[in-house]
């Protein structure tokens, strides 16, 4: 139930839990983490934090967003709507000749285009932004630890999960916390809870 | 005691810091979290109960409006544009310093926008909702106020879009969508705090549902921040582009006064003029009412006064320009529109204009008089006086004098004009009540990477200047001293 999106292997016997969370005092030692995960060769793992911190995906070795290229492409779409829309109404639909101006006035037509390409355009990062980030995910297992609620306070995280070729049940640990964590913890996949109906 | 704080210089960059009172992060999430998750001040039913009480004034005047028709307003035959048109231009204005500060200041790397931007920006909706209401309901019609927008209909009739007035709808109504979605988006990291510190189970659910299950990761702030980039940067001409259009409904038409081509620069100068005005006033007041003095510093008041000086004299040379190609161009008409403006039964519009816009910021040349807390409160108010009656100057003073003595009149508002102008600023201060108590009203995420503990190298420019073959012993010794933020 509601692991589908976390891309768990589909012969998922053997996973007991979710993975490692490790949090790191400062912004500077989870940079440094992140270096030193990254360099150990894992993929299946994340730095999550209260903000944004600068340049963190280098040090993750994450691939810069493909978003601009949606973005480009709804907003070019939305202003071809709109010019479109313009010259079917003004040409096929309705036309009607107005202060002696030929039927096909471009210039015209300029404004409202490139508002449609903007409008096009917005929707395009904003919910390209939530379909590339799966939002919304209102169930996940890093939220089954309590020391997570940290995350949006002042909590830089590193979670390994335990699907990850490299991942090791106690390495992995032992390997974090020789990283600089203060605190290293297991994360359960199914919370104990569930059975009482609560999230 | 904070003002003097506020003004003490860093001796590396020069600067005051963004932020002061020593924050850390988990102070920072505390300060602006908690006035969303106390018991409600009373001071805020002081402000919220008065709101409410305009706003339900706004409804009394639209519902009378609707029933009897725009024969309830002051409008007559030359003046057929009045204060419903005033306060549409009034209130897109105000919007307008809102996308300023989120979006042209995110572009321009101005980091001390992060303490205003989450209230600037929920001004600019509010703003927006507000001079949406005056076309919809000055139609006179209004029951065929979809007219507006290019729907297949029985009569098979489309809307012309070579009129500015559909621009307008367009311009208009996708400036309200994109900022509430850049807002919305802002607003994401925060819900999560808010949601993840909630003690009770129906906080838990509203701000939950609407923080969509964020939880930080960093391969979702990379396509994160760089939607937010792409807001900033669409929003940016999109922004120019919205008052440059409503501009146009007046300088297409051939009036004197209004048929100007200075109109779309002087327009958008004087939009966010306004706006910063308004997120002036209400800055001031809920940095006192929230105890947050030390995020929305002096600092962030005076670039404010700042840019206010900036744009109001942006407006005043445009006033001058205005009455310079008056009488350069030679045209009688053009000529008596501007004298007349100056000179003629609405003076006393004209003079409240040039003096609120004009000469009250010019004492914000003074480094003392941005930093009087007072003086700001009051020029925020006298602009946005001289602001809005800009706006009345050039629908009302323009249109009472056309070009045929014979339909000369005078346009005399009457209750019900100024119940909705009043009314309209209920609405605003409702919503923005509602806003102030129920959400964050700080971008907390987006401060908390302008304190120096966020950055990821923090005092490692301390290693790169000291040339190479130095006491390698005392680098080591001086990086953790100069890294040990948190």
């Amino acid at each position: 139930m509601g692991l589908m999106h976390l891309d768990v292997p589909e012969a998922s016997g053997g996973y007991s839990h979710y993975g490692v969370l490790a949090r790191f005092r400062t912004a500077k030692a989870l940079y440094r983490a992140c270096e030193a995960v990254r360099d150990a060769g894992y993929s299946k793992w994340d730095a999550l934090t209260p903000f944004p911190v600068h340049g963190l995906e280098k040090a993750m070795g994450l691939k810069p967003s493909r978003l601009p290229f949606l973005v480009l492409a709804t907003g070019l779409t939305g202003a071809g709507l709109g010019f479109g829309l313009q010259s079917w109404v003004h040409i096929m639909a309705y036309p009607l000749v107005i202060s002696g101006k030929p039927l096909f006035t471009w210039p015209a037509f300029v404004p409202v285009t490139f508002e449609l390409g903007v409008l096009g355009a917005a929707l395009g990062a904003v919910l390209g932004m939530f379909a590339l980030n799966k939002l919304p995910t209102y169930h996940h297992p890093l939220f089954r630890s309590e020391n997570f609620a940290r995350v949006t306070d002042d909590g830089l995280f590193i979670a390994i999960e335990s699907w990850d070729p490299k991942y090791d049940d106690q390495g992995t640990a032992d390997f974090l916390s020789g990283l600089g964590a203060v605190e290293v913890e297991r994360v359960p996949i199914e919370d104990p809870r569930d059975d009482e109906g609560a999230a | 005691m904070a003002q003097s704080q506020d003004n003490t210089h860093e001796p590396v960059t020069g600067r005051a810091p963004l932020i002061v009172g020593g924050y850390d992060f988990r102070s920072l999430t505390e300060a602006v979290a908690v006035p969303v998750e106390r018991k409600t001040p009373i001071g805020w039913w002081f402000f919220f109960l008065p709101s409410l009480a305009l706003l339900g004034l706004f409804g009394v005047s639209i519902g009378w409006l609707f029933w009897e028709g725009t024969g309830i307003w002051g409008l007559n035959n030359p003046v057929s544009w009045g204060f419903a048109i005033v306060n549409f231009v009034f209130w897109v204005g105000i919007g307008h310093a809102g996308t300023l500060i989120s979006a042209i200041l995110f572009l321009f790397r101005q980091k001390w926008r992060t303490s205003i931007n989450r209230a600037a920006e929920a001004m600019t909706i509010f703003a927006v909702m507000c001079a949406m209401v005056f076309p919809g309901i000055h139609v006179g019609r209004v029951w065929v106020a979809y007219w507006m927008f290019p729907l297949p209909n029985q009569m098979d009739m489309w809307p012309n879009f070579r009129s500015p007035l559909i621009w307008d709808v367009f311009a208009v109504s996708i400036y309200g969508t994109v900022s509430l979605m850049f807002w919305y988006v802002g607003l994401i990291p925060d819900l999560a705090t808010i949601r993840d510190r909630a003690k009770t189970r129906i906080r838990k659910l509203a701000y939950g549902a609407f923080a969509l299950g964020w939880r930080g990761s960093h391969r979702n702030w990379l396509h994160y921040e760089r939607a937010y980039l792409m807001l900033a940067g669409l929003a940016t001409p999109l922004v120019l582009s919205v008052h440059s259009v409503v501009s146009m409904d007046f300088a297409t038409a051939q009036l004197p006064g209004w048929h100007t081509t200075i109109f779309p620069p002087y327009f958008v100068a004087g939009a966010i003029f306004s706006g910063f005005a308004m997120v002036m006033t209400l800055m001031l007041i809920c940095r006192v009412l929230f105890r947050m003095e030390d995020i929305i510093t002096m600092r962030h008041l005076e670039n404010m006064a700042k840019i206010m000086l900036l744009t109001g004299c942006m407006v005043g040379y445009a006033y001058a320009i205005e009455m310079f190609i008056a009488w350069y161009s030679g045209n009688p008409y053009e000529q008596f529109a501007f004298a007349n403006r100056a000179l003629g039964p609405y003076a006393w519009a004209y003079w409240i204009m040039v003096s609120c816009n004009v000469i009250t910021p010019q004492l914000f040349w003074f480094k003392k008089m941005r930093n009087h807390i007072g003086w700001l409160f009051v020029s925020s108010i006298l602009i946005n006086i001289g602001m809005w009656f800009e706006r009345f100057v050039i629908v009302a003073s323009s249109l009472h004098r056309d070009f045929l003595p014979a339909s000369w009149d005078y346009y005399q508002a009457t209750f019900w004009d100024f119940a909705s102008l009043i009314g309209s600023f209920g609405l605003f201060f409702t919503m923005f009540c509602l806003f102030a108590r129920f959400l964050p009203m700080v971008a907390t995420a987006e401060v908390k990477t302008v304190l120096p503990e966020a950055d990821p190298h923090q005092g490692e420019e301390l290693v790169r200047v000291v040339p190479v073959g130095s006491d390698t012993d005392a680098l080591a010794q001086a990086a953790p001293a100069g890294g040990g933020g948190a």
